[in-house]
Parts: C-alpha cells; sequence; structure tokens
C-alpha cells in the first residue's frame, strides 16, 4: 500500500455504513400496543439495510448478491437515489449524494442509470419506443437539434441490437428480451459512466438471459462503464462481476474478488450460497443444508444476523455482532469463526 | 429480418381504432351501437340546431302569443307549422328542443370539463406528493361530499340570484350553471384520479423517470395520466350525464336558466303548469329527450367501464 492516491483510485461510489429503516408503525395511534396488559409506546421497523460499507470502484462491476428479502433492491435503489437513506453516507465520486435536493441530483442523472428488474413494468406502456427514447435525450440535451436527437437514438438503438425501424412501436409490441434493450437503450441515452442493475435478467427466458447479459458486458467495454449488479443468481455472478458482495438481513457478510470468493468462499452463509449452484459433474451434490428459520428484519438479533442458521456459531456470535475483517487475499468477512480461525478445525 | 417486419402498411388512425379491441366490443355490442347512434342523432341535431329548427325560440319577433298550446301535428286541432307543438308562450316546441338540448349539453360538457381540469389536477397532486397534502385534499373532497350537490348549488343559486337580481342572474345563468354544476363534484374525479395515481406510482416506470431526473409535473402529466386515462373516460360519462340531470333539476326549480332561453329542465318545468289543462306535450316530449339522452350516455359509460375495466365486478 501506497500513501499516494493517484485521483484514479479514488472509487466512484462509496457507501459509508449506510442503513435503511423502512417504519412500519406510522402516526401516534399505530404506535400504541397492548404488551403484558399494558399499553406502552412503539414503533416498529424493517432494517433492510444495516451498517453497510463498500466502494465500487471505476471499471468495475460489484455484484450483489443475497436471498430475497436481504435488501439488494434497497442499496440499489438508494444508491440511485429512489430512498432516502435513514444512516450512514452514499459518495459519488467523492461527493455526498444522498441529502441533496432533486435539482442538486440533476448533473448525477446524466453520469448515473438504472435498469430494472421488470422489462414488462419498467418501460411506458403508452410512450412509442421513440418517444421513450428520446425524451431523456431532449430532456438533459436542450441544445440538440430534433436531427441529432434522432439520430442519436438510431445508434443507441442499434447498439443494444434493436432496428430503429421498430421505433414507432408501443413496449407491448415487442419480447420480454427486446424490451430490457430497450430499457438498457434509454439508460444508455444520457451516456452514463455507472450503471445499477436491479436484477435485470431475472425476470427473462433463460435463453435470452445471455444475450442481455453479453450485451451489458459489450455496453462495460465500449464505453467504460462501471456496474452495480444485483443479482440472486451466482451463475451470473461468475460471469459479470469483478467483485462480489454477499448480504444476508441487510448485513454485509463477504466482500471479495469474483474468483476468491469462487475458489475460496470464506463466510459460512458464502459457503452454504455456493454450494447450492448445481453442478453438471456432481452425482454426490454436497448441499450445505441451513437449518432454522431467517430472523425477521423487524427484530434483529442482536449478535450476528446469521446466528439462528450457522452450524459454527457460539456464544460470542449471539451477543455480538461480527466486523468486516479484511483477510490477505483482498476479501473482507464478518465473521467471527473466521477470525478466530475455528472454521475447518 | 427488416423486410419482415416492415412490410404491413401504416394504418389510419381510424382503422386503428376500428380495428382495437375497444373497436371490436363496440360492434359486437348493439346497446352500444344504438346508444352511440342516437347520442350522434341528438348532439346532431343540437350542434346544428339554428339550421334545422324552422324558428328561431330566441327571437320574440317570431313568437306570437296566439298560437300558444297548440298539441303535436298527430293531434287533432294542430297547426301543420309546428312538429311537435307549441308551448304556453306560442313558441315552437321542436325549435325549442333542439335549442333546449343545445343548452343543456353545452352545460353539462363544460361542467364536466370543469369538474375534470378541478379533480384531475388535485387527484394527480395529492396521489403523486402523498403525506400531508393527500390529507389535506382528501379531507377537502370528503367535506365536499358530504354536501349534495344539489343543496350546494340550490343555495349557490339562490345567493346569486337575490344578490344580482334576476336580471342580470339570467343573463349570465349558463355561467353560474357550470361553475356551481363543475366545482360541486370535482371530488369524483379526484377520487378515482388520486386511486388510479396510487396503483401506477409504484411501477417502475415512474422509478426510471425519476432516475432519468424529470421533474414531478412531467412524471405527473406524461406518464402517469395517460396510463390513467381510462378509469377517467368512464367517470366522464357518467358525469356528463349527471351534470345534464343536475342542470335539468335546478332549471326545473326555477334557479336555472330563464324561460326566455329555455334549457330541457326548464322547458318541462314550464310546461308543468299546463299539464293538467291538457297540454302534456310542453313537459312529456322535452322530458322524454331529456331522458333518452341521459339514458344514452350513461349505456355508453357502462359499455365503456365493461371495456376499459374487465375486471370489475358486474352485479
Amino acid at each position: 500500500m501506497t500513501d499516494i492516491i493517484a485521483p484514479d483510485s479514488r472509487p466512484l461510489l462509496e457507501l459509508k455504513q449506510l442503513e435503511k429503516r423502512f417504519v412500519l408503525d406510522k402516526g401516534f395511534l399505530e404506535t400504541l400496543k397492548l404488551r403484558r396488559g399494558r399499553i406502552v409506546r412503539e414503533r416498529r421497523a424493517v432494517h433492510a439495510v444495516n451498517d453497510v460499507s463498500l466502494s465500487v470502484a471505476r471499471g468495475e462491476a460489484l455484484c450483489v448478491v443475497g436471498e430475497s428479502g436481504c435488501g439488494k433492491s434497497t442499496v440499489a435503489r438508494l444508491v440511485a437515489g429512489l430512498l432516502t437513506p435513514s444512516g450512514g453516507e452514499i459518495l459519488y465520486d467523492g461527493a455526498r449524494t444522498d441529502n441533496r435536493s432533486r435539482a442538486g441530483m440533476m448533473p448525477l442523472r446524466k453520469k448515473m442509470q438504472m435498469i430494472f428488474q421488470n422489462p414488462y413494468a419498467s418501460l411506458n406502456p403508452r410512450m412509442t419506443i421513440r418517444q421513450a427514447l428520446e425524451e431523456p435525450m431532449h430532456y438533459h440535451n436542450p441544445a440538440m437539434s430534433r436531427a441529432e436527437v434522432r439520430d442519436k437514438v438510431a445508434e443507441v438503438m442499434r447498439t443494444v441490437g434493436v432496428d430503429p425501424s421498430w421505433s414507432m412501436r408501443y413496449p407491448h409490441e415487442f419480447s420480454g428480451g427486446q424490451r430490457q434493450r430497450i430499457a438498457i437503450a434509454r439508460a444508455l441515452t444520457v451516456d452514463p459512466e455507472f450503471i445499477i442493475a436491479d436484477e435485470p435478467i431475472s425476470a427473462l427466458d433463460v435463453s435470452i438471459q445471455a444475450q442481455v447479459l453479453n450485451l451489458m458486458l459489450e455496453a462495460k467495454e465500449q464505453r467504460g462503464l462501471t456496474y452495480l449488479f444485483i443479482t440472486h443468481d451466482l451463475s451470473v455472478v461468475e460471469h459479470f462481476g469483478t467483485r462480489v458482495a454477499v448480504l444476508y438481513l441487510g448485513t454485509l457478510c463477504e466482500l471479495a474478488d469474483t474468483r476468491t470468493l469462487f475458489e475460496n468462499p470464506k463466510h459460512p452463509y458464502t459457503r452454504a450460497l455456493l454450494s447450492a449452484v448445481p453442478q453438471l459433474s456432481d452425482d454426490h451434490p454436497k448441499h450445505i443444508r441451513l437449518k432454522g428459520e431467517i430472523p425477521t428484519p423487524i427484530n434483529l438479533p442482536q449478535g450476528c444476523p446469521f446466528y439462528s442458521r450457522c452450524t459454527y456459531a457460539n456464544d460470542r456470535c449471539r451477543v455480538e455482532r461480527p466486523l468486516p475483517v479484511q483477510k490477505p487475499d483482498g476479501s473482507a468477512v464478518a465473521c467471527h469463526a473466521v477470525e478466530e480461525d475455528r472454521l475447518d478445525g | 429480418m427488416s423486410s419482415l417486419s416492415t412490410n404491413e402498411i401504416p394504418a389510419s388512425r381510424w382503422s386503428r381504432i376500428w380495428n382495437s379491441k375497444m373497436g371490436h366490443s363496440f360492434r359486437g355490442n348493439p346497446v352500444a351501437v344504438v346508444s352511440l347512434a342516437i347520442f350522434l342523432v341528438i348532439a346532431f341535431g343540437a350542434i346544428f340546431a339554428p339550421l334545422i329548427a324552422p324558428f328561431d325560440p330566441y327571437d320574440p319577433g317570431q313568437i306570437d302569443i296566439m298560437n300558444s298550446e297548440y298539441p303535436p301535428i298527430w293531434i287533432e286541432g294542430a297547426d301543420p307549422q309546428f312538429l311537435f307543438g307549441t308551448d304556453d308562450q306560442g313558441r315552437d316546441l321542436w325549435s325549442t328542443i333542439l335549442y333546449g338540448t343545445r343548452l343543456s349539453l353545452m352545460i353539462g360538457l363544460c361542467a364536466v370539463a370543469l369538474q375534470a381540469v378541478l379533480g384531475i389536477s388535485i387527484g394527480l397532486l395529492a396521489g403523486y406528493i402523498g403525506g400531508r397534502l393527500d390529507s389535506l385534499l382528501m379531507r377537502l373532497a370528503d367535506i365536499q361530499l358530504s354536501f349534495s350537490t344539489l343543496m350546494v348549488a340550490i343555495i349557490f343559486l339562490a345567493v346569486t340570484q337575490a344578490m344580482f337580481g334576476s336580471e342580470t342572474f339570467n343573463q349570465y345563468a349558463i355561467y353560474f350553471l357550470i361553475a356551481v354544476i363543475g366545482v360541486a363534484e370535482w371530488p369524483q374525479y379526484a377520487r378515482t384520479v388520486r386511486a388510479t395515481v396510487l396503483a401506477e406510482k409504484k411501477k417502475e416506470y415512474v422509478d426510471s423517470a425519476r432516475v432519468l431526473g424529470f421533474g414531478p409535473m412531467r412524471i405527473m402529466v406524461r406518464h402517469i395520466l395517460p396510463n390513467s386515462l381510462s378509469p377517467i373516460f368512464v367517470i366522464s360519462t357518467v358525469q356528463v350525464a349527471n351534470a345534464i340531470i343536475s342542470e335539468a333539476s335546478l332549471s326545473f326549480l326555477g334557479l336555472g336558466m330563464p324561460p326566455s332561453q329555455p334549457s330541457l329542465g326548464s322547458l318541462i318545468s314550464s310546461g308543468f303548469d299546463y299539464i293538467f289543462s291538457g297540454s302534456w306535450w310542453i313537459t312529456a316530449i322535452p322530458g322524454v329527450v331529456l331522458v333518452v339522452l341521459v339514458l344514452v350516455i350513461n349505456l355508453l359509460g357502462d359499455w365503456m367501464r365493461d371495456v376499459l375495466n374487465p375486471k370489475l365486478y358486474k352485479g
């Protein structure tokens, strides 16, 4: 490690102790509860994201994985500015973004775009493809003439493999894969440098998934994009990601380079996740069976969130929350058992 | 590949509408077809009243009191000049009905336009912005709805009549009617629009518009509103019928259009005094026109609701 920080080494995106709680009991009356014959005031909240810190370097594709309900999409929406965090900071290119007004976010909107999970819902059904693609371009480049915008849209459509002669059609006339291409094209119209992809292929047919994924990789090569890629599909991670962050119950378990993570998973949860990926060569699959229930994100356990399902858990895990610890191979793992080196023993 | 996809002839707007789902269902529904035909006939008569009507009921020079209370031509003792007979002042009833329908339709449409402008903007704001503004606007709507439309209208019109005097009131009666009917019923629109906006704003295309940096006005007007149009269409047809009825009721009560410029309601009302002296047609014929007009609009509204909202329970 050197002390001189080159301008390029500054992370493009940095999350610092990011937290998001969704308050369940809104209003005074809802906070009143009856407990043991007594009326108490209690405000419950879903702890969707707890104390997540990570950074995305320029040009990389950081994948965020985890089971459903672990807060992956919430992270994506927080970064995109669709939600405001309850705590922590989001820094984009060194500048805080989480406390900005809509006008303050405007310059970022051209740099940061989002691709959504469901291509059937993410395109306005009453707008033709041309309208949908031209609108952001007109909006962000008021100086551009009509003809320029039209040419640019046609060019973007060609890069995503959608024939520009289809541009007068409505989204319902396209298949799911084509729609997702159009959604990608819409994100690319403003020439972003950073793309948040919230499970962009999970609503697609398996045969189409690879096409869309390759399209996104191509766009990455050609335009030098940086991705924050949310997914629950580990095979996609292996194909797409440069680094992986594993989330469990809104908490970061493990953050490592893709290769390191797949070759040498350290956190017990990561191991269980990876063992669940079906292998062709498997005659005797050695799945790690997770027992027990996921705790509700309303009443988070005091210690390690994975405590209730972990085979290595001890008393320390029950009371003390593990913090991510840097390992020699560059990965960061939040686990007492890994820290104390009692996993393989 | 492109030759496959581009060899179709670009369809004209009319044939697109004709071949759409709505057009198809329209052709398969005789009630809707007949209703629209009748409505178009009435609307045509109303729009071209000055050309069709044999007399001008607003021109006192063409009215002769000696012609009063002639029966329609199929009854003995009729004057062949007057198709539906004459009213108590000697006006040709056919011409007066044409002009009256014109007034009724105009008041109905303008009042609904006013309701729509108020209701849609309030509904959009309440639904999209939410929070306190939503609570405030919806409570206002509740308060407005707890007064009956007619009660508000009667009080307002009676007060204005007393304030400005009959002369001025009669001159501007049409504007007062539009204003009071328009303002009294905005909550219908506001609630419907708010409900659809709440459903639409959770969809991902709204999120994507926000990520693209579009402002709330643009998202509301260009993205959410076009997707909330179908309930607005449905409610509009029903509200036109309601507005026409409200206008007729108010005119019948003497708070609407003056006898010198009668709408359907005031015609019915003016004939009411003569119904027991045998001149039933002065009330009955405009009454039938009013009922038919409102009925076909409601039937069209019903059909539209069935087409645009198939999930609705049809009891």
